[in-house]
């Protein structure tokens, strides 16, 4: 605790592209804070579309008698809405606008090691966004074969958008892949090689961990995602038979013979499983952070989060086909990733637990991003319990397609993980604007967001236990299976939904109306450790740090430190220049 | 620079993990661009593991007979047919550029700029061949009536995997041609010496990324002895 070595600088000053042009510095800008930005509204921007498709497909299957959409266009809409949250909003928002922004400042370097190849990465970004927008105004619309996009059915006649929704889907995801590795290099050699004096990687704060190890798994299975797109293009356009087999369809012997679906589902998941933890490991480990300032204790086992980290990165990995318990699979082969999955909730119990440990006896301020946090827990406990169910071979194979799915994945990895961005964006918008985010409509915005979110998919457990499938868009004359009460429930969801979407326009409207109104931030208004508040300007300028890049001292976890005034210390104060509290000699030490 | 830390390393894995840990930089030493470019080819691995996968899952799933390779890829030389003929020389095309681009990394470092130079052209050259040989198989499979959806010796999974598979690798071998002729212009022109700035990246360059540019040339090459095996000898 005591020693203050300032060690060599290993690295050499670096030399920052100074842009010459208004061209070049606010649109194709090199800096990662501002390319971070443009990731994120784009990000918002195509996810926006997604959530506008969900209330269509609420309204559709609380009230079929209206009709709003035909069938086709649900499959459509489930599969754009699926797709685009899962990829195109999570994915690139947690790696490439909060890996971007926060990865640079809080590491200590003056921007990510190759600005030039950041910036191609998020206009080779744009461009899938718009590969895929551009589908739904294609003849046949976009494609309709559900997000898994399993062969053979998503490039046959029947499928909405089989004619060029389908194309357009694969080409878009490889593009997103090429631009995503791009970014995902700089990320990783970021925080391995240009890390700041004194930042050791035990040092870094738990958000960095969770990014970094986060596009680890990405570099590693999206390859299985771009193999699997380029062969299902094939399949689609060369017409080889990687993925199809022998089919007959209206009576027609089809030219396709010999190909393997279940190879497509084994490389859907192989990638598949991992993106969970490419979304949710980010998450775990910014909410670590903001649960640690807002509670003003340290992170409880801090060695054992980063290890639960890696380890849950190395499990997910080997867990991949229990996605595919119904496929046909070799009973053995169910029992090993059974199994698999069941470990992997050991590691993310343990980071359950140490959250909850943290706030025991924290000093807890009920802001806005420690509210989002709360609630992520509570979700995601919920979510990962479900998870425990659908684990198990015997549990999932009558829970398999129904709605209690529906409810498990969006518990886990899509309510909890939104819910830590905006607690993060709450947090960090005084960073990046200089304002803070208005409270009274950010709170409104919580609380109908986390208890309208429990809302609607609570009810799905209880639809998907009595055997409602998902991916209909209509019951139609079933009473005799299900009780009237789905019926209702449906309605009741949708309500829920309806009004947890308002919610989200009252934080888009509050997000463009603090950047102007906004009550002008203080210098680290949290008061936090990490290094991101601690540059000269706030919001940080181009080479974030001012002349000399700050030597790190300490972890990103004093806070409350006995002895030591404030209830923090940052990362870049030595124990010689921390102010002592009253009555103290040394920090820990009393006087006697 | 000081590469080695004062604070002796404690035994096993503690002493491990905080040695990988340590200040500012996990692998000492090494540059930026070479750190990435092993990253990116692990992750190309990944791509090439899962293609070479799928071929062997599309040999097991489909039910027609599998081409006899050796009569396949077999060239006929003054009326007799030698099986592996062209890919013999192709292999031996790439794996000798493989040596010049070796050759070209050491003399790079040694700062001989002409003969860095003239190295790094040989290696594009011979790549260069090899791409033009693969072009000349595959011309030579496509008279033969052989298509990614159609093949008259046997099952079709063949000719899409072929294709597939070998036009990956082209493709890479391409733009590696292709970065070799610029890496070559740049130490020809001496940018590396006077380090002049990148035209697009606004970056200097130094004789390290001749480095960069031979880790990738040796993994294309290293990849192409895995085709080689799974595709013509199996």
């Amino acid at each position: 605790m005591s020693e203050s070595i300032i060690p060599e600088s290993e690295l050499e000053e670096v030399e920052l592209y100074h842009p010459k042009s208004w061209w070049t510095e606010k649109v194709f800008s090199q800096d990662a804070k501002l390319i971070a930005i443009q990731y994120g509204l784009t990000a918002f921007a195509i996810g926006f579309v997604a959530l506008v498709l969900s209330w269509f497909m609420r309204i559709q299957i609380a009230f079929p008698e209206m009709a709003i959409i035909s069938e086709g266009t649900y499959y459509q809409f489930i599969t754009m809405h699926g797709m685009i949250m899962v990829v195109y909003l999570l994915t690139a928002l947690f790696l490439g606008a909060f890996g971007n922004y926060l990865i640079p400042l809080m590491v200590g370097a003056r921007d990510m090691v190759f600005p030039y190849l950041n910036m191609v990465s998020y206009w080779t970004y744009l461009v899938a966004v718009l590969v895929l927008f551009v589908s739904f105004f294609t003849p046949g619309g976009p494609t309709g074969a559900g997000w898994t996009l399993y062969p053979p059915q998503a490039i046959l006649g029947g499928t909405p958008g089989q004619e060029t929704g389908i194309v357009l889907m694969l080409v878009s995801l490889c593009i997103f892949i090429v631009g995503f590795t791009m970014g995902g290099l700089n990320y990783v050699i970021t925080v391995l090689q240009a890390r700041t004096r004194g930042m050791t990687l035990m040092r870094m704060p738990l958000t960095v961990w969770g990014i970094f190890t986060a596009t680890v798994l990405a570099l590693f299975a999206f390859p299985a995602l771009f193999v699997s797109a380029v062969m299902m293009l094939f399949d689609k356009l060369l017409m080889t038979s990687f993925f199809m087999p022998a089919l007959v369809e209206f009576g027609e012997n089809l030219s396709y013979g010999g190909g393997s679906p279940i190879l497509f589902q084994h490389l859907f998941w192989f990638f598949g499983h991992p993106e969970v933890y490419i979304v949710a490991l980010p998450a775990f480990g910014i909410v670590s952070d903001l649960i640690s300032i807002h509670a003003r204790k340290n992170i409880f086992g801090f060695r054992m989060m980063v290890w639960a980290i890696v380890g849950i990165g190395a499990l997910s990995f080997i867990v991949w086909a229990h996605h595919m318990y119904v496929s046909g699979m070799n009973p053995y082969f169910g029992f090993f990733f059974a199994t698999t999955t069941l470990i992997i909730a050991v590691p993310t119990a343990l980071k359950v637990y140490n959250w909850i440990l943290t706030l025991w006896k924290g000093n807890i301020h009920l802001t806005i991003p420690m509210l989002f946090c709360l609630g992520f827990i509570v979700t995601f406990l919920n979510g990962g319990l479900t998870g425990l169910f659908l684990g198990n071979v015997i549990v999932d194979v009558p829970l398999s397609d129904t709605y209690f799915v529906v409810a498990h994945f969006h518990m886990v990895m899509g309510i909890a993980p939104v819910l830590v961005i905006l607690g993060a964006i709450y947090h960090w918008y005084p960073l990046i604007t200089g304002k803070m985010l208005h409270d009274g409509m950010g709170r409104f915005h919580f609380w109908i967001t986390f208890v309208g979110s429990y809302l609607i998919y609570f009810p799905m457990h209880y639809l998907g236990f009595i055997g409602v499938p998902r991916r209909y868009y209509e019951m139609g004359q079933t009473e005799a299976l299900y009780t009237s009460s789905a019926a209702d429930l449906n309605v009741f969801i949708t309500i829920a939904a309806l009004a947890v979407g308002f919610a989200q326009l009252v934080f888009i409207y509050n997000v463009f109306w603090s950047a102007k109104n906004g009550k002008v931030a203080e210098k680290n208004p949290w008061k936090s450790t990490s290094l991101e508040w601690q540059t000269p300007e706030q919001p940080p300028i181009h080479g974030n740090f001012g002349k000399e890049l700050p030597v790190v001292y300490r972890w990103a976890y004093d806070y409350s430190v006995p002895g030591a005034e404030d209830d923090f210390i940052p990362q870049d104060v030595p124990n010689e220049k921390v102010k002592l509290a009253e009555g103290y000699t040394e920090l820990g030490v009393e006087k006697t | 620079m000081s590469a080695t830390s004062k604070v002796p390393l404690k035994d096993g894995m503690e002493g491990f993990v905080s040695d990988w840990a340590s200040d500012q930089r996990a692998f000492k030493g090494v540059p930026w661009g070479k750190a990435m470019m092993w990253i990116f080819l692990l992750s190309d691995t990944f791509i090439f593991s899962i293609f070479l996968i799928g071929y062997m899952t599309a040999r097991w799933s489909t039910v027609e007979p599998w081409p006899n390779t050796s009569e396949v890829f077999a060239l006929t030389v003054n009326g007799v047919s030698v099986p592996l003929l062209l890919i013999a020389i192709m292999t031996f095309i790439l794996i000798t550029s493989s040596g010049t681009m070796a050759m070209a990394v050491r003399s790079g470092y040694q700062k001989k700029r002409k003969q860095a130079a003239a190295l790094l052209y040989l290696t594009a050259i011979l790549g260069l061949s090899f791409v033009g040989m693969q072009a000349f198989e595959w011309s030579k499979l496509i008279e033969e009536g052989i298509r990614p959806w159609e093949n008259p010796f046997g099952a079709r999974q063949f000719g899409s995997i072929f294709f597939m598979v070998t036009g990956f690798h082209g493709f890479h071998v391409s733009v590696g041609v292709i970065f070799l002729f610029i890496t070559a212009r740049k130490v020809l022109r001496g940018d590396y010496d006077t380090g002049r700035r990148g035209f697009f990246t606004w970056q200097k360059g130094r004789y390290e990324i001749v480095e960069t540019m031979g880790l990738y040339w040796h993994f294309v090459d290293l990849v192409w002895v895995f085709i080689f095996a799974f595709f013509y000898l199996w």
